[in-house]
């Protein structure tokens, strides 16, 4: 076959249009779902938690975490009598195993599960400097993996401690809310897994949400409402001690 | 023409200045991914790719469709709101192709303990026993049944 050089001039920039569609084509994982329907956040009900770890487990295993680090972890609380002020705080390997039975002793105790707020004027995505974090239109900070740097800017961002550094892939890793369930109308793992129902996912501009009646009726915070980070994980029942 | 006489390597400056430009606007057009600024500073293909990633656990709906025998008896229990996949762990894979991967039985003895285990940490509303003292290391499930775990006189199932 003979092509001539004006016959290669026109099938270059053609065959590269067609390789760029090509690389370009991710397929739609949710062709029903509407982001613009949905602002997501998380409702954690602390007097319900029991501190099994079943969340931290089953977000391990729904997400490939690796071991020794958490896009969820529960920590354990006990506000004594002698410091009611600053109280003792463990969370031995995220409460991925429990906890060590407490015994019957004065103070109180209570588990406070902790996760990625989903901030809606997030600081972590403010600072990154090639945007690669975002919140998406319908509410979750999400991380671009192929575009992350893995400077790390956003780890130090984020006043919750909530993303850490993916040891193999070398870029910020961290809660995605499940992103990849919750568009195909499940809910995150660690509500799945939860066995008391301490965690359960609210969709903001849902009016059907069943948890709408309890925001409605209940007393609701975020941690650290003075960084004004417009946090979506809403807990009931906080104490003031929780930092 | 006065003005522009000897001004010939200004033009050549500012040809080379209009010429780079223009090569700075293709090559941004091939680097920049289309989709970036689709949605705000960021790839708007991001999201999609992000929604594709496999899931692991199904779902108790999805558990629910064929077993709805054990569906029936979970929800006349005290467990009727915790979820399948809470302690039979994540089946996806099951749900997706039954003969493929089978459910290993939970042991009782070590399911149960991680939620009912007393420790004065836990809500004191919550169910909790000393499993030594309460069962002298029987399992669990010589007494109750998990599903509907009431004491009944039935016994184990």
């Amino acid at each position: 076959m003979n092509i001539s050089r004006r016959q290669i001039l026109i099938l270059l920039p053609a065959a590269a249009v067609a390789w760029k569609s090509v690389l370009a084509g991710t397929p739609e994982a949710s062709p029903n779902y509407n982001m613009t329907d949905h602002w997501w956040g998380m409702l954690i009900d602390i007097p319900k938690c029991i501190g099994c770890g079943n969340c931290v487990r089953a977000c391990q295993t729904e997400n490939d975490v690796p071991d020794g680090y958490f896009r969820t972890w529960v920590e354990r609380y006990h506000v004594t009598d002698e410091n009611m002020v600053s109280p003792e705080v463990i969370s031995p390997d995220g409460g991925k195993e429990g906890f060590p039975v407490a015994a019957e002793d004065a103070g109180k105790y209570f588990f406070v599960p902790k996760m990625c707020n989903q901030c809606a004027d997030s600081p972590c995505t403010q600072v990154c400097p090639v945007g690669a974090t975002f919140v998406s239109p319908d509410g979750a900070v999400l991380v671009d993996q192929k575009y992350c740097l893995g400077c790390a800017y956003c780890v130090q961002a984020c006043p919750y401690g909530c993303r850490y550094i993916h040891p193999e892939k070398r870029v910020a890793d961290k809660c995605t809310l499940c992103y990849h369930r919750i568009t195909k109308g499940l809910t995150t793992a660690c509500c799945e897994a939860c066995p008391t129902g301490a965690r359960q996912l609210v969709d903001f501009k849902n009016p059907n949400d069943p948890i709408h009646e309890f925001l409605k009726t209940h007393s609701v915070q975020v941690l650290k409402p003075q960084m004004a980070t417009g946090a979506k994980a809403y807990y009931y029942g906080l104490d003031g001690s929780v930092r | 023409m006065s003005v522009f006489k000897d001004a010939k390597h200004l033009f050549v400056f500012a040809g080379l200045f209009v010429l780079a430009f223009l090569v700075f606007l293709v090559v941004r057009h091939y680097v920049v991914p289309k989709s970036f600024g689709e949605y705000g500073h960021y790839r708007g293909a991001a999201i999609g790719e992000i929604a594709a990633r496999p899931i692991k656990f199904a779902g108790h709906q999805t558990c629910e469709t064929c077993h709805s025998d054990v569906l029936d008896v979970k929800s006349k229990g005290k467990h009727a709101h915790v979820n399948c996949e809470a302690c039979h762990g994540a089946l996806e894979k099951h749900a997706d192709d039954p003969s493929a991967v089978t459910p290993v039985l939970p042991d009782t003895t070590v399911l149960c303990a991680r939620c009912h285990t007393a420790s004065a940490a836990k809500p004191k509303g919550f169910p909790q026993v000393v499993p030594a003292d309460h069962s002298g290391g029987l399992a669990c499930n010589t007494c109750h049944k998990p599903h509907s775990p009431e004491m009944d006189a039935g016994g184990a199932k």
